[in-house]
Parts: structure tokens; C-alpha cells; sequence
């Protein structure tokens, strides 16, 4: 005889006790608190339609965050069909005889200052989030996605229909932005 | 000999692919090879590992953020939700 305890749903509930939890969950995994919110709401929507669905066997949170997981992946192919809006400014020569090479204005210059001054700053962590909302739309889901929620390159290319090499040529892109951006307003500032 | 010799664009991709451990053996030692004579892609480098340090920091930070809904949010959400259960 089984003991286990079958999990019931009580949608009168759900926003009282998730959705604090739910837009938490969202809010680390996508760019805006706006978007969060529609996030945390369009699960509850989607909870309400698939309640004949839910077998009892994982816990009513469980089960929502799973949908929720749905959403925000459907958030960023959403974002991902939507054309690049943005210019993207190249530090390499792209043909000729310098070809791949570092545009001379372009290169890295030495920072300032050598001590990783302040890592956990207010001030740095407003510069970082500046340039990163500075990146062309792509760039930004695709960086935020591998290096600061540390999805797996697979998972990433799997649900952006994207290759490896794409995804390290943008990683590529984002960063390199993001270096002379934060050399600008940071380190040389 | 020729075969190890990468452009700037080449080497810097493959280091930031090294900054999340997924560059390949053979990768590597051409982005070692490529240091030798290019002094500006190893001040790439170098700066590369620094943000990467502080990109770590950000993003533990991120995670470990509490956020909560106001209660005008909630309410509204509750509206909604309501509305679609009738």
C-alpha cells in the first residue's frame, strides 16, 4: 500500500503563497521586473488551463515553477525572433590584409588600477548592469543566460535554435563590448 | 606551424571560451602560441579573467537577491487570476 501523500491544488491560493517565490525566481532569470511580473501572472493563467493535468505527484510549487520555467524559456525565443535592433560595433578588422587583427583604437588599454577595487560595490554593480543593458537585445539574453543564470551552452543553443560556434561568437561579442564599455566608464574613469 | 596560427578574433573568442572551462586542449595551446607574439590579446586576457571574477560576484549577488511583489501587484494579479477562474 502506497503511503505517499497526493498533492492537491488550491488556485484561490496560489498568488498569496507563490507569487513572491515566483516573481523571485524570474526577477535573477530575466532583464525586468515589469517582465517578471507579466511572467509570474501568464504562469498562474496557464496553471488555471492544465489543472486537469496535474497528477498529485509533485507539490503544488513544484509544479507551477515548472511552468514558470516554460515561460520564461518561450520569454527568450520570443526575444530571439526578433530581429537584432542594435548596431554592433567590431574591434577586429574584418577583411583584408588585417584581417582578425585588433583596430589599433579598438585595442585594450592598460586599466588604471590593478586591485579588483570594490568587487562587490553598489557603484560597479550599477556600471556592469549600464553596460550590459547597453548590448544589443541578443547579446544580452545570450551572455545573461550562460554567465550570469550558468545555463548550459546546450540547453542555450537547444532552445535559441542556435549553434555552439554562434553562441561563442556572440559570447564573444557581448563580452568584448562589455570589456571596452566597463574600460570606459569603470577602470579608466 | 601553420596550422597553430590564429587571428586576434580567433584568440579572443577562444579565451572567452576558456572563461567558462570549455575551450578545448587544442584550443588552448593555440591561444598559448598566439600570447607569444601578441602582447595585446595576453592585456585582453588578463583583463578577461579579472571580469570574469567580477561577473561571478554579480551574478551570486543576483541569485541571492530577495525581491518581493508589493502588495498593490499582488492584488492586481489576484484580480486577474480571479477573472479567469470564473
Amino acid at each position: 500500500m502506497s503511503t505517499e501523500t497526493k498533492h492537491t491544488l488550491a488556485p484561490d491560493k496560489w498568488v498569496q503563497l507563490y507569487s513572491d517565490y515566483l516573481f523571485n525566481y524570474t526577477i535573477t532569470r530575466v532583464s525586468g521586473g515589469e517582465i517578471a511580473k507579466d511572467l509570474v501572472q501568464e504562469t498562474f493563467f496557464s496553471g488555471l488551463k492544465s489543472m486537469k493535468n496535474f497528477k498529485g505527484l509533485a507539490s503544488e510549487r513544484t509544479w507551477l515553477v515548472s511552468i514558470l520555467k516554460r515561460k520564461i524559456i518561450d520569454h527568450y525565443r520570443k526575444i530571439n525572433s526578433k530581429k537584432g535592433k542594435a548596431e554592433v560595433r567590431m574591434n577586429f578588422y574584418k577583411d583584408g590584409e588585417n584581417e582578425g587583427e585588433w583596430i589599433e583604437e579598438r585595442a585594450p588599454n592598460t586599466w588604471a588600477e590593478d586591485t579588483d577595487r570594490g568587487i562587490k560595490n553598489e557603484e560597479l554593480k550599477a556600471t556592469l548592469e549600464y553596460c550590459i543593458d547597453k548590448l544589443p537585445e541578443k547579446y544580452g539574453m545570450v551572455f545573461n543566460m550562460k554567465t550570469i543564470q550558468g545555463f548550459e551552452t546546450e540547453e542555450i543553443c537547444k532552445e535559441l535554435d542556435i549553434t555552439s560556434s554562434n553562441l561563442w561568437v556572440i559570447i564573444h561579442r557581448a563580452r568584448t563590448q562589455l570589456r571596452r564599455c566597463m574600460e570606459d566608464n569603470w577602470f579608466n574613469n | 606551424m601553420g596550422k597553430f596560427k590564429i587571428t586576434c578574433d580567433e584568440a579572443t573568442t577562444i579565451c572567452d571560451k576558456n572563461q567558462y572551462g570549455e575551450a578545448r586542449f587544442g584550443e588552448k595551446l593555440k591561444l598559448m602560441m598566439h600570447f607569444y607574439g601578441c602582447k595585446i590579446c595576453k592585456c585582453y586576457s588578463d583583463q578577461n579573467n579579472r571580469m570574469t571574477k567580477i561577473y561571478n560576484v554579480y551574478s551570486k549577488d543576483k541569485c541571492n537577491q530577495h525581491t518581493c511583489l508589493t502588495s498593490e501587484d499582488k492584488e492586481k494579479i489576484e484580480v486577474a487570476v480571479k477573472e479567469k477562474m470564473q
